[in-house]
């Protein structure tokens, strides 16, 4: 350190001490913001596949020796505006970012406060889905669903069957809630419980539910989840997610639309 | 050459960072379920203790004494940040499950701590080979705890299986304590205890270790 013994070199100086904080905060910001930049098309490519393999696995498709890209060729990928249930056309949905659209004045709406129960607060008019054919039948809709747990907003993928009611898989793929706790929503043993759970009652009303303790067999156990112990606030959150989702403010009236298709053709 | 030796190879055992300093156990409870985040943990914490301890002792003359720790902490920060946006490039799936953790790194005692008793008064190449010294001691502290819970938890290695579980008709019962944060307690307790049982230099000299407080002391 040529500086340090230099006569009169005091590091403990205000013009030292100033010139070492900037200095340090100007080359730990350079370096952390390139690698930021360099790094984030790698990253997005990540992101994105991951999403698709995530998709794979709630429609039970995935197939790890299989390039997801191409397994994902057998998905349709469509958008549909919530509000009136019909499908869109004119706007990519691949690239169809539905939480940057959120915040958008002209593409994203401001939910209601009194139903607003998944806590998000907006969500974008169009929202994609995914759908599954087999010989040229739709046989699994999947609807990506978000909502507030108990202390991130928790991202996933419902899968329904073309009835628009039974569930065919569930599966969370970001989320901060506890771990060991609340992070069970994303294992397989709990996961497991949904398929052939029904969303709605006779009514059409939204009754899925994560209850606490364990189902008893009962006129509701076509509705209920098992609870996670040590994480009801969690799996409250998963509750008003997926009931604002599949409510008539979320993909409600495009699942009345499905089932009614099901039924013309069946 | 025999100081270089000493410096790496001190803290693996004679001077462990985890087991004689008891530093660094919130992250050696919470990757090491199983063997790859624990591997990739312990490469993030290598190089960020190497590298920021480098960092450090090169401009050790100018760091002024009352904004020190800020400053560390500066660079150590930037150098987790670099790491963890480079894990979420190339080891996406990994760093999932490495979630926060990797951030917290900033946090992890081992590496402030050895920024502010060593390189700071000593030279880079030194400071360098330190970090890398302590990095392998918590490692080898990590990847014995995670050999250990994710055999006896999962049945497996590297996610191969090697116990078959009764759960997919094998004769293992897989051991589910292991899996969760206590039992990473007790490995490194009875680690602790092997290693002093070996070298009893280790063992805390009496004033340090907790006894019976009588009456007559308190006054």
């Amino acid at each position: 350190m040529p500086d340090a013994k230099k006569p009169g070199f005091s590091r403990d100086s205000i013009s030292n001490t100033l010139i070492v904080a900037v200095g340090v905060s100007l080359v730990c910001s350079v370096l952390v913001s390139s690698a930021a930049i360099v790094l984030r098309p790698l990253q997005e490519a990540n992101q994105n596949e991951f999403r698709q393999r995530i998709v794979l696995e709630v429609a039970g498709l995935y197939d790890p020796a299989v390039p997801v890209d191409e397994q994902f060729g057998n998905i349709e990928t469509r958008l549909v505006d919530l509000e009136t249930g019909e499908y869109v056309d004119g706007m990519d949905p691949q690239s169809f970012d539905p939480e940057a659209a959120a915040n958008d004045p002209q593409l994203g709406v401001t939910i209601p406060k009194e139903r607003d129960i998944a806590g998000i607060s907006r969500r974008a008019v169009y929202a994609p889905v995914y759908i599954v054919k087999e010989d040229g039948a739709p046989r699994q809709y999947i609807l990506p669903v978000r909502g507030k747990g108990l202390w991130s907003t928790l991202y996933g993928y419902l899968s329904v069957e073309p009835d628009g009611n039974t569930v065919s898989g569930l599966r969370f793929y970001e989320h901060a809630e506890t771990p060991g706790l609340g992070d069970q929503i994303e294992k397989e043993p709990w996961l497991a419980q949904w398929p052939g759970k029904k969303l709605y009652d006779e009514q059409g009303n939204p009754q899925i539910e994560v209850i606490r303790g364990s189902v008893q067999s009962g006129p509701n156990e076509i509705h209920q989840v098992d609870g996670l112990s040590g994480a009801t606030l969690t799996a409250n959150g998963v509750t008003y997610l997926i009931r604002y989702w599949i409510g008539s403010h979320g993909f409600g009236p495009y699942l009345a639309q499905v089932s009614s298709e099901a039924n013309d053709n069946g | 050459m025999a100081e270089t030796r000493k410096i790496i190879l001190d803290p693996v055992i004679d001077n462990n960072p985890v087991m004689l300093q008891v530093l660094g156990i919130c992250s050696a409870l919470a990757v090491t379920t199983s063997l790859l985040p624990a591997l990739l943990m312990c490469i993030a914490m290598t190089s960020v203790a190497a590298l920021s301890g480098a960092a450090i002792s090169s401009i050790r003359g100018r760091i002024p004494n009352n904004i020190r720790i800020i400053v560390q902490i500066t660079i150590i920060a930037s150098f987790v940040i670099v790491v963890d946006q480079l894990l979420k490039a190339y080891a996406f799936e990994t760093s999932k499950q490495l979630s926060v953790f990797v951030g917290l790194i900033i946090t992890n005692c081992i590496i402030l701590g050895r920024a502010e008793a060593f390189a700071m008064s000593n030279g880079v190449g030194l400071s360098f080979l330190d970090g890398v010294g302590n990095g392998l001691g918590y490692s080898v502290v990590l990847l014995a705890v995670a050999t250990l819970r994710e055999l006896f938890g999962a049945g497996s290695l590297f996610g191969a299986q090697i116990l078959p579980l009764t759960s997919n008709g094998g004769w293992y019962e897989a051991n589910g304590l292991m899996l969760l944060p206590p039992s990473a307690f007790f490995i490194i307790g009875l680690l602790i205890w092997a290693v002093r049982a070996v070298r009893p230099k280790q063992v805390e000299k009496p004033e340090y270790q907790i006894h019976e407080v009588h009456r007559t002391e308190v006054l």
